[in-house]
């Protein structure tokens, strides 16, 4: 069960309690394998600090998809961050020069397992202008994209 | 300025909610009852502007400012397509650990 979401204007914040061992969790969180099974993504490589990670999205109908994740900060059992250009990407647009949001992942003890907390923050610096693809009306996953980001900051 | 950066000030998310309540006001009319200075209550009311979230138009003397619904409205949809998605890789995340728990 997807316990709480606080909101915010500038951030989104999840807190999930988990039936598993902080160890489990944590592996599946930073291990790059175990993360490309859950978040269904193809990595081109292990997590490192500082390091950036290119992916795919495995999902179906957005194999395009392309992420970078800036590896920020990996501190064993309680602390994973990365930076990336949020939703996913256009591939005919230049995203490097535009600002990155910043996800953290918290891990803490709980009575039943653990508790983890995802951080999405930083949309403040995202720009005020972008150029967007069609946006195609689908269910779940990774819908719209850039093109949301578009349309909805413009 | 971002739509966002925008938002994340509690001067200007009290303008934007009382444009919201009352329709159009002047900058008179939103300055009353504010403990910031009208000076400040202007510029705040500028960079909603920037954003795009608020427009004015001249009326006599004063400047009457309103929301632009869709602007925020979709600023919104934006923020909470990015948490719906991120409740869907949560959900994942504790279906993968929680079902290969050793």
């Amino acid at each position: 069960m997807i316990a709480a979401t606080s909101s915010s204007t500038d951030r989104i914040e999840k807190v999930v309690e988990l039936k598993a061992t902080r160890s489990r969790v944590w592996r599946a969180i930073s291990s790059a394998k175990e993360f490309e099974t859950w978040f269904r993504v193809k990595l081109d490589g292990e997590f490192a600090e500082g390091k950036t990670v290119l992916g795919q999205i495995t999902v179906p109908n957005y194999e395009h998809v392309r992420i970078e994740m800036q590896i920020q900060k990996i501190d064993a059992e309680r602390y994973f961050a990365y930076r990336w250009h949020p939703a996913c990407t256009d591939p005919t647009v230049d995203y490097s020069k535009e600002s990155t949001t910043l996800v953290e992942f918290l891990l803490d003890d709980a009575p039943d397992g653990c508790v983890l907390t995802i951080v999405e923050s930083g949309f403040d610096r995202l720009p005020a202008n972008r150029r967007a693809e069609a946006f195609r009306q689908n269910e779940g996953g990774w819908r719209g994209c850039a093109t949301a980001l578009a349309k909805y900051v413009a | 300025m971002p739509v966002f950066a925008a938002l994340a000030d509690a001067t200007r998310l009290r303008l934007l909610k009382r444009l919201s309540a009352e329709g159009s006001l002047s900058i008179t009319r939103l300055s009353q009852g504010e403990r910031v200075t009208r000076q400040a209550i202007t510029r705040h009311l500028y960079a909603l502007g920037g954003a795009g979230l608020v427009h004015h138009k001249r009326q006599g003397r004063e400047q009457i400012w309103d929301l632009d619904m869709k602007r925020l409205e979709k600023a919104r949809q934006y923020l909470d397509h990015v948490a719906a998605q991120w409740d869907a890789a949560a959900a994942r995340l504790k279906a993968f650990v929680e079902e290969t728990e050793r």
